[in-house]
């Protein structure tokens, strides 16, 4: 499969403070790739590289087969940005705003235009310093959407956006995938990437801590089992990947790493399982295991699956 | 190493490091049009004033050869420039010799504005992000910019021109009129090519603002010594540069060529910073600070004072600098006048005190208008605040918005009696160790401090209008613009008094020339303190923001 983006060891530091620490990045052409990472993890700054916006220190960087500092004019022809902060000319309109965007990439599909002004439900009239958050975002979604190019770099694009707007947004996207088109979706919406990202890559302190398919990643953690036997399960605690083990009233209830989940499943059935409900991790979770994690530990359990 | 990356040499690839330049500059040109045309006209409105005003007051040779004489004095040299005629001060001379320094200057800031707005300010604001994103080539936002002000400082040229040319008055003729625009032109590009400079250095707009600010009034400092001295000091300055034409007297057309390589050079520098550094990035990384607020912070006063310190003290320090160089050759006005007896005979006959008082109190009244600059920037502060949305939250707290606007105007009050004071340390100081005479320092000192009050009123003015119509706060510059037209020109086009009542700066008693006057400066203290109410009371009845 072709590779849309490809970033290996990027290093970026801001006077003393170190930004990107090796960072490694894949996406592939035609999928959705969530970014996934804490505030300050390095985010903004390896979209902005990605974008040529800044320059990198070392590693390399390959967008689209290009080089982003030095090919930024070509590639950018090739793409579409929307920041998380969208700021807009304080005395342009917004249709005005999206026309002047559209015409340094070269031209807008007026027909494209109008259909996403209608689905954004936004008023092109009013002037940019009058547009709340939301709106200004939505300028800059019309602007990127309208052009259908290859790649599209998205910065928490939605987060001044209402539900009923966030769905519209979803659908954009999954219209875009169904073309061919690559998404670098960088978000806070678990929800958001749990439902379009095809792959996401989580990035902590500078670096990449896991990546790859979201039910790959989610294979690699615990599962949470809750089950009521017949006869109690207590012997379960002492197993290899039983984890957070507790037992109440004729029920347990625990945490199993995905690799031991046959053998322990095997050793409850032999204590007559009456009920079973085995819940497999949610991002939040996920998320939250490698947000958490000491820098010394996620040195040495970084995750990858192809 | 990736393929892509080493297949060709590091740096951006050429042919598209301008692309989409055209599109960004019809884009420019759009949104500057108001302010170019209002640039033009107003600039050539009021050179083309001056003569016609001056065939009416003054209709012959006589009389215009006695405003030859009194612009002769050094202090009128170190203000306007040296006066190139020999013979008549004919209207033409006496236009560029009266007014070319002060639209010299106006160009020059004009051009610092335009440059700042349309280079640092479109990307700290994060909108040239989204522009950059686009196939916009990285060296095309810088160049766009510059080429829309080349544009502006064009147009101001050609308006000067035509309007000056077409005026029917002895001495003014077409072949001075286009030299006059281009003596124009040179002062806005250099100026231009520098703000650009300061524009790659300084990470926020109002960091490349003041160091060019700083910049104009350096070379109108530096002009005005050079001219005093006669050493040739002034050829440092690209206002001196503008005035060495000796337009209308010799029309040289050579002394605009420092122009030109001046700009060339910075705009290439300032190209070559922007094409190498990170979109948003200055010179200088950001440095961290404190995780906490001191308890000094936590108050409404500390806390404007903290928005305010860097200011006043840059403001001090350059104020400080300026002061020590007009002291410094306090002295040189002395033997300059040992020489000249018919000068040392007209300044003693026409008034009873000696030459460097005269001259001081002119010099503390120029200051006195320069420094309102400050008070200007800095009492618009609150404004800036409130749309740049940081109002917000601080009013949001249990601060009320009188308490808010209050602290910033006290600051900013006090900062105005610093940096004058400093000023005033600065002449005299260099003054008393020039002379040799240390009576100079406190006399001199007290003429600057005197104009505090006038400054007030100044804020008053600022804060009136945030209070009533924020988005007519530039209102506030015509109050400097007036005053140095009343200072510079009041006597010449003989302005009623009742017009010059207007300048604040005009109550406060021309000291060390004259004696110290209490009652001006209580009357302009309240004065000051009526139009603060006034802006508060209007701030507390309107939206915020508005």
């Amino acid at each position: 499969m072709a590779t849309a983006i490809a970033v290996e060891g990027l290093r970026k530091s801001y006077g003393s403070a170190l930004a990107l620490d090796g960072l490694d990045l894949e996406a592939r052409t035609g999928e959705v790739h969530g970014f996934l990472g804490p505030n300050g993890a390095g985010k903004t700054t390896t979209l902005r590289i990605l974008l040529g916006l800044l320059r990198a220190d070392g590693g390399t960087v390959t967008v689209l087969g290009m080089d982003p500092w030095r090919d930024a004019v070509a590639l950018h022809r090739r793409l579409a940005y929307v920041p998380g902060d969208v700021e807009l000319w304080p005395s342009l309109t917004g249709g005005e705003a999206i026309d002047l965007l559209g015409r340094l990439r070269g031209g807008i599909d007026g027909r494209r235009r109008e259909e996403l002004i209608q689905r954004f439900d936004l008023d092109p009239t009013k002037r940019g310093r009058t547009y709340s958050k939301g709106n200004r975002q939505k300028v800059a979604l019309v602007a990127a959407l309208a052009s259908d190019t290859e790649l599209l770099i998205l910065d928490e694009p939605t987060t001044g956006l209402d539900p009923l707007m966030e769905a519209e947004f979803q659908e954009c996207v999954r219209e875009a995938k169904s073309r061919g088109r690559t998404v670098l979706l960088s978000s806070h919406i678990l929800a958001q990437v749990e439902a379009l990202a095809d792959r996401i890559s989580i990035v902590r302190q500078g670096r990449v801590v896991a990546n790859g398919a979201l039910d790959d990643l989610r294979h690699l953690t615990r599962t949470t089992v809750v089950s009521r036997t017949e006869r109690p399960a207590d012997g379960l605690a002492g197993l290899p990947g039983v984890h957070d083990f507790r037992s109440q009233d004729g029920q347990v209830r625990f945490d199993v790493d995905s690799e031991h989940m046959g053998a322990v499943v095997t050793e409850l059935s032999r204590h007559g399982v009456l009920t079973l409900v085995s819940r497999p991790p949610t991002l939040e979770q996920l998320l939250l295991r490698h947000y958490a994690r000491s820098d010394a530990s996620s040195r040495d359990s970084d995750v990858t699956v192809a | 190493m990736n393929a892509a990356t080493t297949a060709r040499p590091r740096g951006a690839r050429a042919s598209d490091a301008f692309a989409n330049s055209g599109t960004l500059f019809r884009f420019a040109l759009r949104r500057e049009r108001w302010s170019i045309l209002a640039w033009a006209i107003g600039l050539a409105l009021a050179t083309a004033a001056v003569p016609l005003s001056y065939v009416e007051l003054y209709p012959t040779s006589v009389e215009r050869g006695l405003i030859a004489q009194a612009v002769a004095s050094p202090a009128a040299v170190a203000m306007m420039g040296v006066n190139h005629a020999e013979g008549d001060y004919h209207y033409g001379a006496a236009t560029a010799h009266q007014m070319l320094f002060i639209t010299g200057i106006l160009v020059a800031v004009m051009s610092v504005l335009m440059t700042v707005r349309n280079t640092r300010q479109e990307e700290s604001s994060g909108r040239s992000e989204l522009v950059l994103a686009s196939p916009v080539g990285r060296r095309a936002p810088l160049i766009v910019a510059l080429l829309t002000v080349v544009v502006a400082n064009l147009a101001v040229a050609l308006a000067l021109s035509l309007s000056l040319g077409s005026v029917d008055a002895t001495g003014i003729d077409w072949s001075g009129a286009w030299l006059y625009g281009a003596a124009h032109l040179a002062v806005g590009i250099s100026f231009a090519g520098l703000a650009a400079l300061m524009a790659q250095l300084y990470e926020n707009a109002r960091g490349a603002l003041g160091a060019s600010l700083a910049a104009v009034g350096l070379a109108y400092l530096i002009r005005a010594v050079g001219d005093v001295a006669g050493n040739g000091l002034s050829w440092l300055s690209p206002l001196g540069w503008a005035q060495a034409t000796k337009v209308f007297v010799e029309d040289l057309w050579y002394p605009l060529l420092p122009a030109v390589v001046f700009t060339a050079f910075t705009v290439v520098v300032a190209d070559y910073l922007n094409a190498r550094r990170d979109v948003g990035a200055g010179l200088w990384a950001a440095r961290p600070g404190p995780a906490h607020a001191g308890r000094a912070l936590q108050t409404p006063i500390g806390f404007a004072w903290r928005l305010h310190r860097g200011a006043i003290l840059g403001w001090s320090a350059a104020n400080l600098v300026m002061g020590a160089m007009y002291g410094a050759f306090l002295n040189d006005i002395d033997s300059m006048l040992a020489g000249s007896d018919i000068l040392e005979r007209m300044f003693t006959a026409t008034t009873s005190v000696d030459l460097i008082t005269t001259f001081g109190a002119v010099i503390a009244a120029v200051m006195a208008v320069i420094v309102a600059a400050y008070v200007v920037m800095a009492g618009s502060r609150p404004r800036s605040e409130e749309v740049a949305g940081r109002a917000e939250p601080v009013l949001s707290t249990s601060l009320s918005r009188t308490g808010w606007v209050i602290s910033h105007a006290v600051v900013v009050a006090v900062g105005s009696l610093l940096v004058l004071a400093a000023g005033g340390l600065g002449i005299g100081l260099a003054g008393s160790a020039s002379v040799g005479d240390w009576s100079i320092l406190p006399r001199f000192a007290a003429a600057v401090v005197a104009y505090t009050p006038a400054h007030w009123v100044v804020l008053g003015v600022v804060i009136a209008l945030f209070g009533m119509a924020p988005r007519a706060m530039p209102v506030a510059w015509m109050v400097i613009g007036f005053s140095f037209v009343v200072i510079y020109l009041g006597d010449f086009l003989q302005l009623p008094a009742w017009l010059r009542a207007f300048s604040p700066f005009e109550a406060v008693s021309d000291m060390p020339a004259e004696s110290f006057s209490a009652p001006p400066l209580l009357a302009l203290t309240a004065v000051a303190v009526v139009l603060l109410a006034l802006g508060l009371a209007a701030f507390r009845r309107r939206d915020v923001p508005a």
